[in-house]
Order: structure tokens, then sequence, then C-alpha cells
């Protein structure tokens, strides 16, 4: 038998469930409307003939993507992007280690050295991009300067860092390298500080030196965690195109031209609406894929 | 100042029972402390009797009264958190004026309030302090006189002391008896240390699995111990059980002496035990041995006087007894006590 | 070994560490560097090739930053940032605080899943949504203005805030939840009065994380602006500064430094947090 509440009686401020759905709601919400609708508006254009001036779409059915498919610019922008991506991230994530493992001892000055290192990431991308647009200038060049003045670049060679095809995907790598080393080097640093001091020092007495260390130690145990930094890497560098687009426009012959950058190019600039919506829609698989490894690697941390 | 009671109450977690039916009944004023192992449901039913935790069936009441439905700060009921749970961000005045905030209680009247909860713990020098800069027995301290503040009908205390270095322990668990006698208000108090228990507590229910196996005094719980598990999970070291036939044989290793030591007019009952090994505590001496044929061979101890007179020692056949009177019996297949 | 040879490997390794951080360092910071140099320099200096480009040949010079200030919209790019990056963050934190705690507290197992969920909406990037996003702002009537970047904006800062707040609520112990509750308080009071006051700093690093978000965002700008005075800091100095071939390299170089420096120093201290409320979200 019971009694009926006295006085107020619970209310739906302490109800777990349903205060829990309460304050997720208008979060899902925003999160739906602003993520979710624009990316179903984007699936439809992408069988639409949308373009920037008219208000009427067709059906087109699959005619965007078999136009992007045929289009010799679109297998190159993928090329690029496939080894922009690549690259970048081999470079950041042994970087990344190395900086990490030097950041980790304790020594006079380290705020400062943080403080500089941390710079190209903080900085807003495209400002810092247009920094290497100086830096990269075809006349004034402070590299070919310093080349010539070292000794190292012949009398009569004067790179055009972002002019010549091989020049220019160098040095956007490098600067998305720049870009992002920061990031990665402070997700492993985490990680490095992450493991117990017990360890490291059961491997000291087992008499284990720097390479056995760093590699039946170190880098296993930091190993998901450089994970996380790789996959954010993947997702930021494939979909960027900010340091493409401030830097080189794609050029020269979209020698540096990405699928981010072409969609911008084709649907922004272009006008044509669905063409762009198509051709960004190819980031996607990626995306998927990069999700799907997250996932994984978010069950297995559960599991242990 | 209120009686607590709960009915059939019980709580799953993912299909298993923390809590399996328990009925308990608390006096006005009481002492009452759960006891059990760790795991064994004690701390589930002391936070669905706060509210915290809502059960899957049964009831709570307070003075007679279904309390089940509410949320925790419509019970009156204050609580004392293993951690203390102080906050952080405000000072030891600011936390023990919380509850009278909460209740929408300022001004001239919460500060006297607090004031006087402070001088009742006498830590009126730390009002000003955070609670990161108190020691461990100054924030129990404060946790206590936030208890107090609101003059609630029952306190609730989740294993309060244990947080404590063993010196301040007992120190505190003194100065906790003295203020709850002092304010009369019911107590309902949990904790996994036997001595604890048995040193606060009115009565004491020990728990297993979800269950009450025994309620009584604390002098109850340690001569009649309910069944079997009571009897070996109080007192240290525990109560000898002797299996024969159908029936479990029971005594307290003080009770367990050579025959020489206990008075010829009272009847007795006599086991042969082979000494095993004798440890010496100061005060006292254990004697662990096996008991001789013809009975099963057991494993029990005795505790005797330090002293030179009764002496017993390793490897010898020693002719030990116990009064009958001190014996306790219990069914070998429940574990129930039958006598 | 013998007690020189201990040393001499000492002070190689020493060194070695030293010279592994210059390098990097100098990889880091040097664009920075060059920055404060151009800031400074004439533009005949800058341009004339002779000369040694490290060295001041003509006495350094404000003329650029005159420019940043006087002939270009710079102080109104920094305002306009400014005013984005503030409604950004009120919104951000309207949603993302209830949402990181409930996430963190009060979803069950779905709890999980649903966190996971929400940080994955962060992995996509501007570059799939800003096609169709143009004709959205477009049918708001939003174009051309900054309501549109406080519009569109959250849908990245809210998932990597609540995210981060999710880690932070998670390292607030449940007991302090459940005083407050026993003290009189419900369970959203308790939220309110207990958790939010002890999470402060966490709410700061996501102000401070979702700030920079703002700063940084450069596509959606590009596309839903076209006049220069609602222009953001990041997409104004790369855009006006440029005209046909003529780069006005000095005020760039300027307004690079003025904008990343300051904004990197609060950043650094906040570096740590930042990643314990990353990493723990994402492993544990």
């Amino acid at each position: 038998m019971r009694a009926p509440a006295a006085r107020h009686g619970p209310t739906l401020l302490d109800d777990e469930r349903w205060l829990g759905r309460l304050l997720l709601a208008p979060a899902i919400l925003y999160i739906v409307l602003l993520v979710g609708f624009p990316f179903a508006i984007g699936l439809y254009y992408s069988v639409s003939d949308a373009t920037v001036g008219t208000r009427t779409l067709h059906f087109v059915g699959l005619d965007n993507f078999r136009l992007a498919l045929e289009n010799a610019t679109f297998w190159q922008s993928l090329r690029n992007a496939v080894v922009f991506t690549l690259v970048s991230q081999a470079f950041v994530v042994v970087l990344g280690k190395i900086l990490a493992m030097a950041l980790y001892r304790d020594f006079r000055g380290k705020w400062l050295v943080r403080f500089l290192i941390l710079l190209p990431w903080v900085a807003p991308i495209s400002l810092g991009s247009i920094g290497w647009l100086w830096i990269f200038d075809p006349v004034y060049s402070i590299i070919n300067w310093m080349a010539r003045g070292l000794g190292l670049l012949a009398p009569n060679a004067w790179p055009i860092w972002l002019g010549q095809p091989d020049l220019a995907m160098a040095s956007v790598i490098m600067v998305n390298v720049w870009r992002l080393l920061p990031l990665a080097t402070v997700i492993i640093l985490g990680g490095l500080c992450s493991i117990p001091q017990d360890i490291h020092d059961a491997a000291a007495m087992d008499g284990a030196g720097f390479w056995r260390h760093l590699f039946l130690i170190n880098i296993p145990l930091v190993m998901p965690i450089m994970l996380v930094a790789l996959l954010f890497g993947i997702v930021f560098t494939f979909t960027d195109m900010i340091v493409i687009y401030v830097l080189t426009r794609g050029g020269p012959y979209d020698t540096t031209q990405v699928i981010a950058s072409l969609a911008f190019f084709t649907g922004i600039q272009g006008g044509d609406l669905a063409g762009g919506a198509a051709i960004a829609l190819f980031l996607f698989p990626v995306l998927v894929a990069v999700a799907i490894l997250f996932l994984t690697l978010a069950r297995r941390a559960e599991v242990t | 100042m209120a009686t607590v009671e709960t009915r059939a109450l019980r709580k799953r977690f993912d299909g298993v029972a923390a809590v399996d039916g328990i009925d308990l009944p608390v006096r006005e004023g009481e002492f009452l402390v759960l006891l059990g192992p760790s795991g064994c449901g004690k701390t589930t039913l002391l936070r669905m009797i706060a509210g915290l935790e809502t059960p899957s069936s049964g009831d709570v009441l307070i003075d007679g009264r279904v309390v089940t439905p509410l949320p925790p700060r419509e019970r009156n009921m204050a609580m004392v958190f293993q951690s203390y749970a102080l906050y952080p961000h405000l000072t030891v005045a600011d936390n023990i004026a919380f509850p009278l905030k909460a209740h929408g209680m300022r001004g001239a009247e919460a500060a006297e309030r607090v004031q006087r909860a402070a001088a009742m713990f006498s830590i009126e020098r730390l009002l000003k302090r955070k609670p990161r800069q108190l020691s461990g027995g100054e924030r129990q301290r404060v946790a206590l006189a936030r208890a107090v503040v609101r003059e609630p009908v029952v306190f609730l205390l989740d294993e309060p002391l244990s947080n404590l270095d063993a010196q301040l322990r007992s120190a505190a668990r003194d100065e906790l008896q003295q203020f709850q006698r002092r304010l009369g208000t019911t107590t309902i108090y949990v904790t996994h240390d036997q001595i604890e228990a048995m040193g606060l507590g009115d009565r004491i229910a020990v728990l297993d699995h979800g269950r009450i196996h025994h309620l009584g005094t604390p002098r109850e719980i340690y001569a009649d111990p309910a069944d079997t598990f009571v009897a070996t999970f109080i007192g240290s070291p525990p109560m000898n059980l002797v299996e024969t036939d159908d029936i479990i044989t029971g005594f307290r290793p003080e009770q367990f002496m050579p025959i020489e030591a206990l008075p010829a007019d009272e009847p007795v009952r006599r086991f042969t035990l082979d000494v095993g090994r004798v440890e010496y505590l100061g005060a006292d001496r254990l004697v662990y041995g096996t008991l001789a044929p013809p009975l099963p061979p057991s494993r029990v101890i005795a505790r005797l006087p330090a002293g030179p007179e009764l002496p017993v020692s390793t490897g010898e056949r020693h002719e030990f007894a116990v009064r009958e009177r001190d014996l306790r019996h219990f069914d070998r297949a429940s574990g129930r006590r039958v006598n | 070994m013998s007690t020189s040879a201990i040393t001499i490997k000492r002070w190689a390794a020493r060194g070695g560490h030293f010279g592994l951080l210059a390098a990097f360092v100098a990889f880091s910071a040097f664009p920075f560097y060059w920055m404060l140099i151009t800031t400074f320099k004439e533009t005949n200096d800058l341009l004339a090739t002779a000369n040694n480009p490290f060295l001041f040949n003509h006495p350094p010079t404000l003329e650029h930053l005159r420019v940043l200030v006087v002939d270009t919209q710079f102080v109104r790019w920094l305002g306009n940032t400014t005013l984005v990056g503030v409604s950004v963050v009120a919104i951000t934190l309207l949603l993302a605080v209830p949402a990181g705690y409930a996430l963190a507290r009060l979803a069950g197992r779905w709890g999980q899943q649903m966190a996971i969920g929400i940080f994955l909406t962060y992995l996509i990037p501007p570059t799939i949504l800003f096609i169709p996003f143009s004709r959205i702002i477009a049918s708001l009537g939003l174009q051309d203005s900054l309501w549109s970047l406080v519009l569109v904006y959250p849908s990245f800062t809210v998932p990597f805030c609540t995210w981060l707040l999710m880690g932070f609520f998670k390292a607030i112990p449940r007991d302090i939840e459940e005083a407050a509750m026993m003290d009189g308080y419900s369970r959203f009071g308790a939220f309110l009065k207990v958790v939010v006051p002890n999470c402060s700093a966490g709410i700061l690093t996501a102000v401070i994380f979702a700030f920079t978000l703002v700063l940084q965002e450069f596509v959606y700008a590009l596309t839903f602006i076209t006049s220069s005075s609602q222009y953001t800091v990041s997409v104004g100095v790369p855009t006006f500064l440029v005209r046909g071939d003529v780069y006005f390299w000095g005020s760039m170089m300027g307004a690079c430094l003025i904008v990343s420096v300051p904004i990197a120093i609060v950043f650094n201290l906040f570096v740590d947090r930042f990643v314990a409320g990353f990493t723990v979200g994402a492993i544990k």
C-alpha cells in the first residue's frame, strides 16, 4: 500500500532519465538542424541541377557524380588529396612523437619552447598560410636567399616554390605539417605523461636500453593516443582547403588541387552548386572510415 | 526525531539483488549501525533510505509515512559521506550554510545557526578556509556540522571515519557518540568495521548478500549470534565452530580454556586439543589447535591470558573445556541457531 | 665505463636534446619571426633583393601598421570577429554545458554511444557542408551578414565543447552532487549550484577553445560574406590586403602577429587542461 506523496513530490528536475533527455535535447536538436539538415540538402543537391542562380531544382540522378568521375581534374584532385594527406601525416606523426619525447623531459625555458611550438596551431590558419606565402614569394623568397647565402643553390637556380608542380606540392605539405605538428605533439605528450612512472622504473631495472624501451614500452603504450592524433590529422588534412586556397589556389595546373578546394571552386566560385556538392561528397567515405576506426578504438578501450 | 522503517525493500542492479527484501525498523532517537562485509548491500540500503537510489520494490517510511517516491530534498535527512563531499568552491562557513540556503534561510538566523553548528564541533576558527586547506579530521567535523545545521530528523552516515587514521578514529568515534546522545537524533550508520559498530551502535544490523542476518544489541549479536555467518563475522578471532552430526557447536575463543582453569562444580563440555601454535599478543595468548578424535579434526582457537599459569605449549595434547552455558548450537543445513 | 666517458655521453645527450628542440622551434616559429621583421620594415627595403633581408637596411617603420589600422577595416574586422566569437561562445555554452553534463552523468549505457556520435559530427568538415549552407543562408536572408556565422559556427563548437566538457564533468565527484541533493536541491539544482561552479576551469577552457575555433574559421566566412565591412580577420586579411598582384606584405604580417600572439599566450596556459579533457574523453 502506497500513501500519496505529501508536499510537492518529485518533479521533472529530479528524474534522472527525463532530466538527461531535457538537457541533451537542445544540443542534439541544434546539431541535427545545422549538420544533419545541410548534409541531407547536400545529398539532394548532388543529384539535382542546382546552380547559384536557379530557384527550381530538377532531379538528374547520378549525372553530377558521373561528370565528376569523367573529369580528369577530379581524379587528379583525389590523387593529390591522398598524397597530401598521407605524406603530411607520416611526417606529423613521426616528428610529433620525436618532439613529444624531447618535450617530455624537464628543462629550463620549457614554457617558452612550448609556446613557440604551439604558435602555428593557434594562429588562424589563413593568416599562418599568408606568412608562408611571403616566405615562398617567387621574387623575395627568404628560403632562396638563405640557400644562396649558404651556397646550396646553383648560381642560376631560383626555385619558384609555389609555381613549379613538384615544389608546390612539397610546399603545401610542409605548411600543413607545420600547422598540424603542434596538435599531434600535445596529444602524444598527454599520452606519454599518462604512462605511470613505475613502468619506466621497471624497464630500467630490467636493463632495457633506449631503443628497447622505445619500441617495447613507449610506443606500444602511446599507440592508442597516437592513433587518435593520426585520425584527427587525417580528417583535418583530407578535408582542408585553407592552406591550398591561400597558397596556390590549386595551381599550378591543378597539381595541388584537392577535393575540398575543387568543390569550392566548382560550387561557389563556378556557381555549380550541384557539381560542387557531388565532389564534396567524395570526402565522406574517408570520414566514415575514420569514424569506424575511431569507434573500434573507443570500444577496445572500453573493454580493457 | 523520527522513526525510519523499510518494508520488503529490494534493489536489483543488472539482475543481481544488492538489497534483497529488507525489513528494518529503526526506533526514534536510536543509533543503528548497518554492519557487513563490502558488497553486502549496506550502502545501497542507506542510499535508498536517503532517496539517492530508487528501490526496485518495497517502501521506505519515515514516522510511519511512505516516502518512497519523494526525492532526497523532501525527506529532511542529512547525510555524511565517506569522502565528506564538502563543496570545494565554498568556504567552510558557506559549506555549513549550504543546506540552510537551499531551504531559503538567509541572513542573521542562518549566520547564527552556522555559528552554533561550528561551535558544536569546535571549528569556528576554520570558517573562512576552503576545504582543500583542511586536514582529514577537520573535514570530517565540517561535514558533521553541515549535517546538523538544518536540524534534520534523521542522520545518515556512510563510513564517515574510514578516511581518518587510526589515532584520530577512536577520538572521532567518541565524539560522534557524544553528539548523537546529546541531540538524540535518529541515526543510521554504515560501516564494515565491527569495532566501530560495537562501540557506537544501540543496535546493529548485520548484513550479508543483501539480507539482514541479525538485528540486535552489540551484546546480543556477540553472545547469541543468529546464525553461523554472524558468529564468524563478529569477533576477532571469530567464534569456533565444530560440526557434529546435524549440529554445529559454537563457542568463543575466550570461553575455551584448559580444564583446570574452569570451576569443577559447573557442567562443562570437554575437548581434547592438539596444540599447533601459540601466539603471544602482549596481554593475551592465542592458542591454535586441532580437535583430537573422536571429534572431526576442526581447527579451533583459544584466547588465554598471557601469564605463567596455565602453561600450554606447541605439539602437546591438552584437555580443554567450555562451560555448557557458553555453548551455542546451529542447524547444520541452514546455519541458524537452534537453542 | 670511465667517469669521463659518462660525462661526455651526458653532455652529448644534452647537446642532442638542445639541438633537436632548437630545430623544431626554428621550424615552428620562423614564420612568426619573419612576420615580425617584415611588419616593421620599409617596403623599399623588403623589395630590394640586394639587401640582407634579416637586417633593417632602412630604419624600422610603423607605416604598415598605420595602413592596417587607418586604410583598411582591420579594426572593424577585429570587432566583427569579437562579436561573432562572443555570440557563438554564448550559444555554445548554453547548449554544450547541459549536454556535456547529461552525457557525463545522466545518460546510461546509450550515453557513451551518444557522446561518440556527437563527437563524430565535429569531424564533418565545413568543406562538405558549405555548399548546401550557402543556399540555406541565402533563403534565410542572412547572406553577407555576421549572423549567418553566429548561426552556423555552433555546428562545430557545440560538438567539440560538449565532448570537452563531458570529460571535465566526469572528473567531478558524484558525492558532492548527492550531498547537495541531501541538502535540499533537486538533481538540476545540484547541477547548477555545485557542479557548474566547480567546473569553472573546464568551462573557461571550453570558452577559449570555442573562441579560437571561431577565430580560425575560414571556409564558411569566405562563402557567406562578400562585403569587406562584414569580414572576420581570418578572411579579411588574406582577401583585402591583396590587390591583384600587389601584396601589402608588411600590413598582412602585422595583422597575423596581432591576432596570433595574444591567443597563443592564453592558449599556452590552457593546453594541458585541453589535452587532459580531450584525451580522457577519447580513450576512457
